[in-house]
């Protein structure tokens, strides 16, 4: 099967700072895959050009076979918005920090793009994020605000509303790491549950190891923009084999 | 003449001058929208022109301004009466100072926002209109209603344009009766009556828009 996500030969700079190099990388359908590695190391960069919320400059970049430059030369600088919008519809990302919508409630935030982006009626696109509430656990605060929330809080309702959109790829870019400790476990506790579902693709940059170990399919240990040794978790965890990938577990997990 | 005797002229150049205010004030609100909008997201050619309709109104005087519209449109075919070229004339210039208002706080949401929109797809419009604006609309009121005092205040200008307003009604009844002191005391007085009237209408809309987005003070993070 043809891999959903594919990058090869990508390369990414900001300014001088080239972050990627020829970089190669496939995920399959429905795979769950966990990037961890130093701060600096290109992993963000990698979830956001998938985004589109960066541009790259060289190589070719496909999800489900589209490539994200337009077939016709424009170049992955300059695809246009209604290309990338194809492209977009999907993949979601949960960010770091949630961004959830201050100025609508829980409810609002989760069926905002429903309605306006997909067209679903408001009675649909309401049925479908009480589903999604219900299942992170928050359907009685859907009238609430954001400011009202925990932070744990705002980020399940974060992960409601990118899967509003029902996308084949969701990106977590360190979904926890804003958060009290106390608050990552019912947090990590939601992604644990999607990683079940059979269709869904996640790629999911995060600091905890253990969870990493126990969801993912496949790790990878990125370092200076490259994938310096992946594998099954177990593998990677019990027995890394590159001088790199030690160095860094054994500071990470002390 | 007693106080109360000067007061019924003074106060019908006030329904004028009230009438200028309010109308420029909303006329200028449009501009400022429209420039301000132009500017953060409109492309080069639309962000180039708001600029130049910027810098034009905010650099030269608002009283060349009035007298360029009143005597300068009707040689190119264009003539309004006095007060709509007094709106007209004020509504340009409020407007440039809040294009820029309305620019700093469009801004100032911060950038997550806009990716997050991103992230769900939503097109550039939706993301100006449902998640920037409403965001940045409850900053930018307590500059507007700064905006709105001091167009107020400069409505006192169209009297040059010939349209009677407090001022000019001030003025008439100075050169009539001599009493100075009396008739500038008064129209001080409704001058600021005005103005506090405006500042609690803006106090309210801020409020109103606050609790419509059920944004607490300083949870815009
Ligand atoms: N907008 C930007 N402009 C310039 N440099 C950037 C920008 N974004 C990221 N970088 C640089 O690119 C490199 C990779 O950044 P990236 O955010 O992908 O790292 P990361 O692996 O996610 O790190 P962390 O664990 O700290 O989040 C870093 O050196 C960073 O400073
Ligand atoms: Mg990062």
């Amino acid at each position: 099967m043809n891999p959903i996500i594919r990058f090869s030969n990508v390369t990414k700079r900001f300014g001088a700072l080239t972050v990627l190099r020829d970089f190669d990388f496939e995920v399959k359908q429905g795979e769950k895959v966990t990037l961890i590695g130093p701060s600096g190391s290109g992993k963000s960069t990698v979830l956001r050009i998938l985004m589109t919320l960066e541009p790259f400059q060289e190589g070719t970049l496909t999800l489900a076979g589209m490539p994200y430059h337009e077939p016709d030369g424009h170049g992955p600088f300059k695809a246009r918005e209604k290309h990338l919008r194809q492209i977009r519809s999907h993949v979601g990302m949960v960010f770091q920090s949630f961004n959830l919508f201050p100025h609508m409630t829980v409810l609002r935030n989760v069926i905002e793009a429903p309605v306006r982006v997909l067209g679903l009626s408001r009675n649909e696109a309401e049925c479908r994020a009480v589903d999604l509430l219900n299942m992170v656990g928050l359907a009685d605060k859907k009238d609430h605000y954001p400011s009202q929330l925990s932070g744990g809080q705002q980020q399940r309702v974060a992960i409601a509303r990118a899967l509003a959109m029902r996308p084949r790829v969701l990106l977590f870019d360190e979904p926890t790491s804003a958060l009290d400790p106390q608050l990552v476990g019912e947090v990590l506790g939601v992604i644990r549950s999607l990683a079940h579902e059979h269709d869904l693709t996640m790629l999911l940059v995060t600091h905890e190891m253990r969870f990493a170990r126990e969801v993912s399919d496949r790790v990878c240990f990125f370092d200076k923009g490259q994938i310096v040794e992946q594998g099954e978790p177990e593998r990677i965890f019990s027995s890394p084999e590159q001088p790199r990938t030690r160095e860094f577990l054994a500071s990470v997990l002390g | 003449m007693t106080w109360t005797q000067l007061l019924p002229n003074l106060i019908k150049g006030a329904e004028v001058t009230a009438l200028i205010a309010v109308a420029s004030t909303l006329l200028g609100a449009v501009f400022a929208f429209a420039a301000g909008i132009a500017r953060v997201s409109g492309g080069r050619l639309l962000s180039a022109i708001a600029l130049t309709y910027i810098e034009i109104f905010r650099g030269t005087s608002l009283l060349v301004q009035l007298f360029w519209l009143y005597y300068a449109l009707p040689l190119i075919g264009i003539s309004f009466d006095p007060i709509a070229t007094g709106i007209f004339g004020l509504a340009l210039n409020i407007g440039a100072y809040g294009a820029e208002v309305v620019r700093g706080a469009l801004v100032s949401v911060s950038e997550q926002q806009r990716e997050a929109a991103k992230a769900l797809n939503f097109s550039g419009a939706h993301t100006m209109i449902h998640i920037v604006l409403p965001q940045a609309v409850i900053e930018m009121m307590p500059s507007f209603c700064n905006l709105a005092i001091q167009n107020l205040k400069d409505t006192a200008l169209v009297s040059f344009i010939s349209i009677a307003d407090l001022s000019f009604h001030a003025q008439s009844l100075r050169n009539l009766t001599l009493q100075s002191v009396p008739i500038y005391t008064l129209t001080l007085l409704i001058y600021f009556a005005m103005a506090l009237v405006i500042a609690a209408a803006m106090r309210w809309l801020e409020n109103k828009l606050r609790r419509g987005a059920a944004f607490p003070k300083g949870a815009a993070s």
